[in-house]
């Protein structure tokens, strides 16, 4: 074994927040906190890109394996990469260094808490993406609720307590029951590595409940209807960055968690209870584009758009066909640029306005045109055009349930309809029309460090638009291993 | 002949005593020699403890009335290390009281001495015996603040109760006597293979006064008075040390003589389980003072203490034992806090004195972050591993309905201590408090924070001692 790459990108991190506990808080623009922390996030980004170019792409097996005998007999800290979660990492280290570029403008106080936060949570979503382990992933599955919990609590708005209590009780509750499945499956299979219970297998008689236990962990998280209800007042409360973290990675965690665990581990059941999951999904996509389509305010339109999006997801993670969960692995990276970025520009017209009530906005498109530009690129790559990422995605999606479930498919295309409706609607609201209200004249066209950050998101959302082959070619192969196992369990039941 | 060396801890701290009561009538102003001394002697008797006792596998003395195994060693460097802490941290707090007085470390002391004669005990005589030494040693601790009416009605609460309940627990003693012909554990359980109904009606004597001594639901009535009106450093050590004795002693009795009769007391187990582990968390909701909150919170822990012994496995005993060890060390840090909250020689206890506590004391404060996510249970503190053990010990024996019952009012309870960072967190902020704390307080909260926090790295150390106990 060489280099420990998978651990030092998940320590890196927690070192640059070490290092910066040490240092002196200072009010205002506290640039040692912001220098250290990007400096750390950057390398960690480079280093998972050196992650991503020696990674072998023609091989399902999981790479980069470490694994340390944890507490002795029974869990082993474990972690390595295949085609499916490096995209995850590398999504991860992307948005964190932006989101630490645009706390410049929105945090004010405590400056040095927050990056550290930050770091801390960065460190907890890569453990997430690569444990190998059950308990390894519910531990850093758990354990990013405390700093966004902090980060909701006290740097977010007026309601943010509410809303803070919201996030951590639901997601407690859901993860319990994870909790007691993976000790279940300690006892049952006398290991909880993921690697040997893909080849063990585990019983079918057991696999229902332990399924469904899965289920509400993963169902709060991502967030499926009914449960979803967490989440917008999450995002509406949560300070810009805490929204991008939000709604980049932590929904992306419920996504994995149904492709390596639900999929990879309790195939009989997934099968069974792939109707559930479609009709909760469609039932998602619709709903909450109609809900979106009603909202005020501009963060909670986002955050219902995002609901909206992961049905798709989840819908596309249980066609079982190789075009499904392909094209629900682009959605989530995309959805993770997309939301990342539509939820800075909200933060952008926020920073000045300090409103986020579409009412407030109109006609400024001759003020701040910039933004208009990447506003709109964004909204369309939200919406599914081709040429973006989110075409990419969202047609793949279609594809495999169109093989699966044709009734599904058409409900599922109507959701495409209305989000093309709300985030046109929303993007003619805010930016086109009468200019009535008079403070908006002085507002100020995107500054360089914004600028820069929708720019970055704004590259790849555009390249894997044209170009998806980098993304399609690393996740294949797993993929395909992951449904040819899947196709072998359940038939042998 | 006995080999006396075994029980050296017991006499050396019996003979201390005495000899710092001799000290304490000849000698004038000599509390903090007294004091000093006494933390001294916790010391040795720790270390003669871990010399003599901590290699030794199973031995039985004084025709097997006292049992030195690991577990009997193990509780006793617990409790040695526990009560040598609590003492260590409280001199400033009683100074500021002015209740700075010879009998306190020495009524530590004796409570301690009744412990581990407790602990060790193989014999209903023996056991009832060193429980009335802790005890009455208790009832005056209770009180020792007695200028403040709280504080002696604490302490006559405490006695009234906990004497009724010795009287429940003596009775069973005596029904378990009477039916078997011995008070000796071993020989009980030989005799024992019968489901009579008067034996179960003993053993449940004996469970409601031990579930009375370490505040398990529905006879924990007694526990949010006593611990509001006692003086803080008295209450950290009730919800510390006397529960490491009681639990031991819970353990012995049920796996030991009545191992067989497990039909008969699993059900009462999982009860009293299931409605602390609920009742802590629900009524701790509702709490103003943080004391009465810790003993709400405490009762939801013993819960899981008890979800462990519930289980009839070695697993589940070790288990227990770690779950205390770490809630041990979460109560003293949480404690710690407790005690830093003073300005002009006043202590502050309640949750609202906490408000914006981050603002003025950053460190404190994060510090109090730390053992309240610990408490609740969330990973990757300590926490979260005692409730880990636990569960992995209750699933195995497919109890599933404990198992969420559990995990449910662990949510439950994450709310209240949630509810609690969020004043320090996100609430507006007060008055500075003083900073200018004594340096064991500083010590001893630094440390079992950082163990709290790290405890993750090297969880194996603390499960490779445990797995030594082996009971049944």
């Amino acid at each position: 074994m060489n280099f420990p790459i998978l651990s030092s990108l998940i320590l890196l991190p927690t070192i640059g927040a070490l290092f910066l506990f040490f240092t002196k808080d200072k009010d205002g623009n506290n640039l040692t906190a912001k220098y250290v922390s990007l400096f750390t996030s950057v390398v960690n980004f480079l280093i998972s890109i050196y992650l991503w170019v020696s990674f072998d792409q023609s091989t399902s097996n999981f790479q980069f394996i470490e694994e340390r005998t944890w507490i002795e007999g029974f869990i082993n800290y474990k972690v390595g990469v295949d085609g499916i979660s490096i995209l995850f990492i590398i999504l991860t280290t992307f948005i964190t260094p932006l989101c630490i570029v645009s706390v410049n403008n929105s945090i004010k106080t405590r400056l040095r808490d927050f990056l550290i936060a930050i770091l801390i949570m960065e460190s907890f979503m890569i453990g997430v993406f690569c444990a190998l382990d059950l308990v390894v992933f519910y531990l850093f599955f758990e354990a990013g609720l405390i700093p966004m919990f902090l980060i909701i609590g006290i740097w977010g708005g007026p309601k943010r307590v509410y809303s803070a209590f919201k996030f951590f009780l639901y997601t407690l509750l859901g993860s319990v029951l994870m909790l007691v499945a993976i000790i279940s499956i300690y006892w049952i299979s006398g290991t909880t590595d993921v690697i040997k219970l893909y080849e063990l297998g585990i019983d079918a008689k057991y696999q229902n409940l332990l399924w469904l236990a899965f289920f509400s962990s993963f169902a709060v998280k991502t967030p499926m209807w009914p449960v979803h209800t967490w989440l917008p007042d999450a995002h509406v409360e949560a300070p810009t960055a805490g929204s991008v973290l939000l709604a980049a990675i932590l929904l992306k965690m419920a996504g994995y968690g149904f492709i390596r665990f639900s999929l990879g581990l309790f195939p009989i059941a997934s099968e069974i209870f792939t109707p559930l999951i479609y009709a909760l999904s469609v039932i998602a996509i619709i709903l909450t584009s109609l809900i979106a389509l009603m909202q005020e305010d501009m963060k909670k339109l986002i955050a219902y758009s995002s609901v909206a999006h992961m049905g798709f997801v989840t819908l596309g993670i249980f066609t079982i066909q190789q075009q499904g969960i392909e094209g629900s692995i682009i959605q989530m990276i995309s959805h993770g640029l997309v939301s990342a970025a539509l939820f800075l520009c909200v933060g952008v017209v926020y920073d000045r306005m300090h409103s986020r009530m579409i009412s407030t906005y109109g006609g400024i498109v001759s003020i701040i045109p910039k933004y208009s530009i990447l506003f709109m690129l964004f909204t369309l790559a939200a919406l599914g055009l081709p040429g973006t990422s989110g075409f990419i995605g969202e047609f793949l999606i279609l594809m495999g349930v169109f093989k699966d479930n044709f009734l599904v498919a058409v409900l599922a295309s109507l959701g495409v309809i209305l989000g093309a409706a709300y985030m046109l609607w929303l993007y003619k609201r805010v930016v086109f029309g009468k200019l009535v209200n008079v403070e908006l004249k002085s507002m100020i066209d995107l500054n360089k460090s914004e600028y820069f950050i929708l720019a970055c998101l704004a590259v790849p959302t555009l390249f894997f638009g044209f170009y998806p082959d980098p993304l399609i070619n690393t996740i294949e192969v797993s993929v395909k291993d992951l449904i040819s196992m899947y196709d072998l369990n359940v038939m042998v039941k | 002949m006995e080999n006396f060396n075994l029980v050296l801890p017991e006499i050396f701290i019996s003979l201390s005593i005495m000899f710092l009561l001799v000290l304490g009538v000849f000698k004038n102003d000599s509390s903090k020699t007294i004091f000093n001394i006494s933390l001294l002697v916790l010391l040795i008797t720790a270390i003669i403890t871990i010399n003599e006792t901590f290699s030794v596998n199973r031995v039985t003395l004084f025709n097997s009335s006292i049992v030195i195994d690991h577990m009997s060693s193990l509780m006793k460097i617990i409790t040695l290390i526990g009560a040598f802490l609590v003492l260590v941290i409280s001199s400033a707090y009683l100074k500021s009281f002015k209740i700075f007085k010879i009998e306190y470390p020495i009524l530590i002391l004796s409570s301690v001495l009744g412990m581990m004669v407790m602990i060790s005990s193989n014999d209903l005589m023996v056991f009832y015996m060193g429980l009335e030494l802790q005890s009455l040693a208790l009832y005056v601790l209770a009180t020792f603040n007695r200028d403040q009416l709280k504080s002696s009605e604490a302490g006559l609460k405490y006695f009234v109760l906990s004497a009724l309940s010795s009287g429940l627990l003596l009775y069973g003693c005596s029904l378990i006597y009477g039916f078997s012909g011995s008070t000796n554990f071993n020989v009980i359980s030989s005799q024992l293979n019968s489901n009579e109904y008067v034996l179960t009606f003993g053993i449940v004597f004996i469970l409601v006064g031990l579930a009375f001594k370490i505040s398990a639901v529905p006879f924990h009535m007694w526990a949010p008075d006593v611990y509001e009106g006692s003086p803080t450093s008295v209450t950290l050590f009730f919800t510390m040390v006397p529960k490491i004795a009681a639990l031991t002693v819970f353990i012995r009795f049920l796996y030991v003589p009545f191992l067989n009769l497990i039909d008969q007391w699993q059900m009462i187990i999982i009860f009293l389980s299931i409605a602390s582990m609920l009742f802590g968390a629900i009524a701790a909701i509702g709490q103003t003072n943080l004391k009465r909150l810790i003993a709400y919170s405490s009762i939801g822990h013993i819960g899981y203490t008890l979800a462990g012994l519930a289980t009839g496995s070695n697993e589940g005993i070790q288990s227990s034992i770690i779950y205390i060890s770490i809630y041990v060390i979460m109560n003293l840090a949480l404690f710690s806090c407790l005690l830093m909250l003073k300005r002009n020689n006043q202590y502050y206890e309640d949750i609202d004195d906490l408000s914006g506590l981050s603002k003025n004391h950053p460190l404190l404060s994060l510090s109090l972050l730390v053992i309240l996510f610990s408490l609740a249970g969330i990973p990757p503190l300590a926490g979260f591993f005692a409730k880990f053990y636990i569960f992995k010990a209750v699933i195995e024996q497919s109890m599933y309905f404990l198992a969420i019952v559990g995990l449910l009012s662990t949510v439950i309870a994450a709310f209240y201590y949630l509810r609690i960072i969020k004043i320090i967190y996100f609430d507006k902020e007060k008055e500075k408090y003083d900073e200018d704390h004594s340096l064991w307080l500083k010590f001893s909260l630094t440390f079992s924070t950082i163990l709290i926090l790290l405890y993750f790295i090297f969880p194996s150390q603390l499960i490779d001692v445990v797995s030594r106990i082996n009971i049944i």
